[in-house]
């Protein structure tokens, strides 16, 4: 787990990056709990989904959707845990796992290193989270949602952009072939 | 074991683990009026084959009670059958005792409401054989003080006369038998003239004269002059009006209903009787029909008159 190596589909070489021991534990650490943390200072910023963005993050890098699915689930419970008790545990789970499998099955047919790309795709998973999200609420929880606002697509667009610069960040953690 | 395809894989466990987070959300979430989630959902998979278990018992046991366990039930539709028809019975004898007791109730009202007049309530136990005459038979007779020429009355209005008194029962000339008959007058000309049965349910009333005035539905009462029939018992109602010479040809309806009695009064005075006047006026009316038994009226018996 401490190599980078080659995806080969067809004639496409992917890159499937590795990262320094414990990176990928520390960052999602890290993020769960600034998560946790920064809407108490700074209200506004609750629009930002830390762990999401991770877990984008590092299904494209790793292009492993079991890892993918997994780190996701794992991301996701914990973020559960930690938003009280008004949410129950496997709401972030569901979503995040779904988005940690397709982020993963996309990094390992699509290069996605590109920074527009990663705009594209952290903008898009931004949505696609918020609506399972919303099927959540609606069918398990009957609490029903708007499916999509202005306020949803001003927090698609901050989470791409802050997703983009995060992004090139993580790429320090991983380790040089 | 089922060997799951690599590629496969990683699909499989996303099934699992999203299954897993629903089953661990469904334990969780609880519905305000169906308890949690986990719940509604077993009881919604589950209740299909529940009401489809209960539909098939039904059906079976439908069957088996409808087509296999038939052996009593020929017996319970006889049994069943036999109560009907006694139930049938005892319907006809309450509804005889119902239409009874109004009757009675009605003998009852006259007979109170005339305390001062002695009279005696009777039950009529049987009718004249032939057409020729009309007779009825009372359970009255000499023993309590039942004598010839008593004029019998129904609230309604004259009956007759007695005309045979034995010891424990007397016969009853009925008005529109062709030997009865009753001194009479019309209420509003205060014409008298004798009434006369003529051997049909109608009366006949005699030697009013051609100038007199008389209308259809004018009442008869009973003029007193008979040395019978106390004055003012309604006789009847003018139903038809004939000229003749040199008197007219009046048909009266009786007031009583003469063709169905069943319990009769027998003044035993001559004593003036009040009848209101909307009884004169419904007697005019077609009789109801009647067939249940007469019984006893408990009327306080008095000496008999001496006979007039």
């Amino acid at each position: 787990m401490n190599d980078t190596y080659e995806l080969r589909s067809g004639d496409t070489h992917i890159e499937v990056h590795r990262f320094f021991p414990g990176a990928v534990a520390g960052v999602a650490i890290v993020t769960l709990i600034l998560q946790a943390s920064f809407p108490v200072y700074i209200p506004k910023l609750d629009i930002v989904d830390l762990p999401l963005l991770i877990t984008v993050y590092f299904g494209l890098s790793r292009r492993n959707p079991s890892t993918g699915l997994l780190l996701g689930m794992v991301i996701g419970l914990a973020q559960d845990a930690l938003s009280g008790p008004t949410v129950p545990l496997g709401f972030y789970g569901i979503a995040k796992t779904v988005i940690g499998y397709l982020a993963s099955s996309i990094g390992a047919r699509l290069d996605t290193e590109h920074p527009a790309a990663r705009f594209s795709l952290t903008a898009g998973f931004f949505v696609l989270h918020q609506a399972i999200l919303n099927l959540i609420l609606r069918l398990l929880m009957a609490q029903p949602e708007p499916w999509f606002n202005v306020h949803l697509a001003i927090a698609a667009g901050v989470n791409a952009v802050l997703g983009t610069f995060l992004y090139i960040a993580l790429d320090r953690l991983r380790r040089s072939s | 074991m089922v060997a799951i395809p690599s590629r496969h894989k990683s699909l499989t466990l996303l099934a699992g683990v999203l299954l897993a987070q629903l089953l661990l959300l469904a334990v969780q979430i609880k519905r305000d009026s169906h308890g949690r989630l986990i719940r509604v959902w077993a009881i919604t998979a589950v209740s299909p084959f529940e009401r489809a278990g209960a539909f098939s018992f039904d059906k079976v046991r439908g069957v088996w009670r409808h087509y296999f366990a038939l052996q009593t039930t020929s017996r319970e539709n006889e049994a069943l059958r036999i109560e009907n028809d006694s139930l049938k019975v005892a319907i006809a004898q309450l509804q005889s005792k119902a239409a009874e007791a109004d009757r009675l109730a009605e003998l009852l009202s006259f007979r109170s409401s005339h305390k001062d007049v002695p009279m005696l309530g009777a039950r009529v136990i049987g009718a004249s054989a032939g057409t020729a005459s009309r007779t009825v038979e009372i359970d009255r007779g000499e023993r309590d003080g039942i004598r010839r020429d008593m004029a019998v009355i129904t609230p309604d209005g004259a009956v007759g006369k007695v005309i045979e008194v034995s010891r424990d029962n007397a016969q009853v000339l009925l008005l529109t038998d062709k030997d009865g008959g009753a001194g009479a007058m019309l209420i509003e000309s205060r014409i008298q003239s004798p009434v006369v049965g003529t051997g049909e349910p109608l009366l006949s009333m005699k030697y009013v004269a051609n100038d007199d005035k008389v209308n259809v539905g004018e009442r008869v009462v009973t003029s007193g002059m008979d040395k019978i029939f106390p004055r003012d018992i309604p006789v009847g109602a003018v139903l038809e009006i004939k000229p003749g010479t040199p008197f007219k040809t009046i048909l009266l309806r009786p007031a009583a209903k003469l063709d169905r009695l069943e319990d009769v009064l027998v003044l035993l005075s001559r004593q003036a009787l009040e009848f209101p006047r909307d009884l004169n006026a419904q007697s005019s009316e077609p009789n109801a029909n009647s067939t249940a038994p007469a019984t006893e009226v408990s009327v306080p018996k008095s000496p008999a008159p001496e006979k007039p």
